[in-house]
């Protein structure tokens, strides 16, 4: 946008160079299968997952001031959501991943109309809540394979290294498609509005932003997301437990992925997503200290350095590799 | 030795600074006023009294003690009482809790419940009524009462004209000497000039965040005075 | 006559249910904080009193003499060691950090002590009952739970309403910059109120304990029912969280009843239920603008 006094400019020297690093780091992935083996397909798989996952609930959190402990909700009803696309209605098995996102964010529609009645700590909570309503209502109903779950039949007749290899590009395009999508939603217009809410929701309000629409907007983005997630997750894995798919614990993992790769950032969950799958590699040994040690470094960064990882070398180093922020060039600088 | 006695005192809100190298004198006894336009810093400086913005050790001395840097709670047990700039009457307590919250930590004196109630009669009426249901003059009394419930040395009045009508206002100045009273000290910080010198001993003039007039309302002329108002 | 039964049962389990929400409550009253971890800390004095028992042989009655006043420390040091860093940096940092203890809690729990059921055993007390009217049979053991949860609402109604610290409190959730100006110590006040929430969170861990068999991971749960019952009842409403938790009991009395399988389910609707039709709850106070 060019206006004789001052030019508007998105991208940094860091962004561009982040491009093309990205660019070469994605074309190496997607050619993986070509280079690299079925235990690093795995890997990645459920990385790209966590990574998906993070940026949902970053988004909810960090853009939209949501704090959401009942995320797990939408990636088990994902999952289920595969089983019935695929199984019961013989749709595509890769087709029904994606699917599984509008079930999810259909769901999402009365469910915010519940949890939005509450804020701040009693929203987290009543998150919670719903997310086990929904959790018991699947593990009370025969026909989704009650308590004991359920497999994925649809993939029975694909060859295993096909499987892989396809549920691995899949993976690829729902982790890449996930940082896209919040990119973009950051760059539109709302995005800017949402930016402006996770600096301050009542400034943001005084100046006329729709903060309640924004909010359901990135509650409803977040519920496609982690119903995407949970599908592609149980892509994977072949079978669904209703305990397991509902568990908190996932949530557990979004909140530590982003709390410590930095919230409010596109780059931090991206970060946190990595260091988390280090830690697990490192502490793979020590069972329950393996939790413990992720508790309590959580608790440290939130109190020492809340902006996270990410955070704190973008302010050393004034580094942004997502060129979201607008900078006003002057005519004669 | 004065009573309170600051030095080069500064004040930041973040990167802000909203006071610089301020230095003043309050005997024992008097009634100093401070004046200055909205922003001069004179709310400020009271906070810094007080101790809910943050001063350096030895820049503020009451009763010849350093308090700069204490935690206000043990400022104010020492002897000062703050009525906050905008009443901050606690919206859960009655009139008569919240006038009995304000000798939580205090000491023995001529003010007590009681003499609080003779004072300002409309309390005692309303003394079972949550403070919200007041009005402006009405919350007034019960913040300037809940602050001499502990028997102050020091009173510091922060801008209590602001947002009341100007009878209620003229009957509180009037007042004002006698709620003060003999043995007490005051710094009322006062937009209101008239009043400010109506009832003050000696006053100090604020400009944005620096001293810029000082003596008595005798010796003050209002060109003198509408010069370091305004800073012009 | 079985149905009376079965609400009479409910009504008496909403006194542990009472008793597992005052806490949280209280902390939220006060310092707009929910504690995530609330749950855990439950658990985590059922625990208390099985390491009491342990190493002093105490009936598990007499295990409060020890857990309700460490688990008051505790809740202090908490306040004043790691809460009070987070208080004055919006929503998020309080709520992570309670939920980075959570995890901690039961992770800690379950390393000590294994994933075991485990039992506080009362004795003869956990099976006595009266019976009325040829039909209906109370328990001795839930009437005490039901009494205790009765007095500590009464108890704390008095401190806020007629005492010295009770309008200490109440001032400082109002404003806590101005009550420093009472010469009220803030951080202190807030310490204390933690302190007390987590008295009353040991008296809930150790009759849950008594009451029903409990293990490391069913903190969360507890948290659950905590918060049902604050919102049913009403928040800033001491008696409403008491009748809260009545009517959490119930329906959950009722749901087991239709199947055992439907318990929490009915109690989830129930609540689901009250926030579509009430959302601020039974007997609630209007809420101040925080």
């Amino acid at each position: 946008m060019t206006n004789g006094e001052h030019r508007v400019e998105r991208a940094t020297r860091a962004s561009r160079l982040g491009a093309i690093a990205g660019a070469v780091v994605l074309a190496a992935l997607i050619a993986l299968p070509m280079w690299g083996s079925s235990s690093h397909m795995r890997l990645l798989v459920e990385l790209l997952s966590m990574l998906t996952l993070a940026q949902m609930w970053n988004l909810l959190a960090g853009y939209g001031g949501l704090v959401s402990v009942g995320q797990q909700a939408y990636l088990g009803l994902g999952g289920y959501a595969l089983i019935v696309l695929a199984d019961f209605l013989g749709l595509n098995p890769f087709l029904s991943v994606f699917l599984a996102g509008f079930v999810t964010a259909a769901l999402a529609v009365p469910t915010a109309a519940l949890v939005f009645r509450f804020q701040g700590g009693y929203f987290a909570v009543g998150t919670w809540v719903v997310a086990e309503v929904y959790h018991l209502l699947v593990a009370n109903s025969a026909v989704l394979g009650g308590g004991l779950g359920r497999s994925l039949q649809a993939m029975r007749d694909i060859p295993r290294a096909q499987r892989e290899r396809v549920t691995y590009w899949i993976a690829l395009g729902v982790g890449v498609g996930a940082i896209a999508l919040v990119y973009l939603l950051l760059r539109s217009r709302r995005g800017l509005a949402l930016t402006a809410i996770r600096d301050s929701a009542r400034a943001a309000e005084s100046l006329g932003v729709d903060v309640f629409r924004s909010k359901l907007l990135v509650y409803l983005v977040a519920a496609f997301g982690c119903g995407v997630a949970g599908a592609l997750i149980y892509l994977n894995l072949l079978r669904i437990l209703p305990t397991a798919a509902f568990s908190v614990n996932w949530t557990a993992s979004m909140i530590f992925v982003v709390v410590i790769g930095g919230i409010g950032t596109l780059e931090g969950p991206i970060v946190g997503t990595l260091v988390y799958f280090a830690l697990r590699e490192l502490l793979a040994d020590y069972g329950t200290w393996y939790l413990i040690i992720l508790g309590a470094v959580a608790i440290v960064v939130m109190v020492r350095a809340p902006q996270g990882l990410w955070g704190l070398v973008a302010e050393r180093f004034d580094l942004r590799f997502f060129p979201l922020q607008r900078r006003v060039r002057l005519r004669d600088a | 030795m004065s009573l309170l006695s600051v030095r080069s005192l500064a004040a930041f809100y973040g990167d802000f600074q909203a006071l610089f190298d301020v230095s003043l004198d309050v005997e024992a006894g008097e009634i100093v006023a401070i004046i200055g336009a909205n922003g001069a810093g004179k709310s400020t400086f009271l906070r810094s009294v007080v101790g809910l913005n943050a001063s350096a050790r030895e820049t503020i001395r009451f009763d010849g003690q350093p308090i700069g840097g204490r935690p206000t709670h043990e400022i104010v047990a020492r002897g000062i009482a703050l009525v906050p700039e905008g009443r901050r009457i606690f919206p859960s307590l009655t009139v008569e809790e919240n006038l009995l919250i304000g000798r939580h930590h205090g000491r023995g004196g001529r003010w007590s419940l009681a003499r609080i109630y003779e004072l300002f009669p409309v309390l005692a009426q309303r003394r079972a009524v949550a403070g919200p249901a007041l009005s402006g003059g009405e919350q007034q009394m019960l913040a300037i009462g809940r602050a001499l419930m502990s028997n102050p040395r020091l009173l510091l009045l922060d801008e209590v004209s602001l947002g009341l009508a100007p009878i209620i206002v003229h009957d509180l100045y009037r007042r004002l000497p006698s709620i003060i009273g003999e043995g007490t000290t005051a710094v009322i910080v006062e937009q209101d000039v008239s009043q400010a010198l109506g009832v003050c001993d000696r006053l100090y003039c604020f400009q944005e965040g620096r001293i810029t007039l000082t003596g008595t309302p005798r010796q003050l002329t209002r060109d003198q005075i509408s010069a370091a108002y305004f800073g012009v | 006559m079985d149905w009376v039964n079965t609400i009479v049962q409910g009504v008496l389990l909403g006194g542990l249910y009472t008793l597992f929400a005052t806490g949280l409550s209280l902390v939220f009253g006060i310092m707009r904080v929910v504690n995530l971890a609330h749950g855990d800390f439950i658990i985590l004095a059922a625990f208390l009193g099985v390491v009491a028992i342990g190493i002093a042989g105490l009936h598990p009655f007499l295990t409060l003499l020890i857990v309700v006043p460490l688990m008051f420390g505790l809740g202090y040091l908490i306040q004043r060691g790691l809460l009070s860093l987070t208080l004055d940096r919006g929503v998020l940092p309080p709520l992570l950090v309670t939920f980075g203890l959570s995890i901690i809690i039961q992770n800690l729990l379950l390393e000590i002590f294994s994933a075991d059921d485990r039992r506080l055993d009362a004795g003869w007390i956990e099976t006595a009952s009266v019976r009325l009217g040829g039909q209906v049979a109370i328990g001795w053991y839930p009437l005490i739970v039901f009494a205790a949860a009765v007095l500590a609402i009464a108890a704390l109604q008095v401190l806020f309403s007629r005492t010295a610290l009770g309008r200490a409190f109440r001032a400082t959730a109002d404003d806590q910059e101005t009550v420093r100006l009472m010469g009220i110590d803030s951080r202190h006040t807030y310490g204390l109120a933690v302190a007390i929430a987590f008295a009353i969170i040991a008296l809930a861990g150790v009759f849950l304990g008594i009451r029903t068999t409990f293990s490391p991971d069913i903190g969360p749960g507890r948290l659950l029912v905590a918060f049902e019952t604050v919102v049913i009842g009403g928040l800033g409403s001491l008696w409403g969280t008491l009748v809260g938790g009545v009517v959490l009991g119930v329906a959950h009395a009722i749901g087991a009843k239709i199947d055992p399988a439907y318990r929490e389910l009915a109690g989830h609707l129930v609540f689901l239920l009250v926030l579509l039709i009430r959302p601020q709850g039974l007997f609630a106070r209007p809420v101040r603008d925080a």
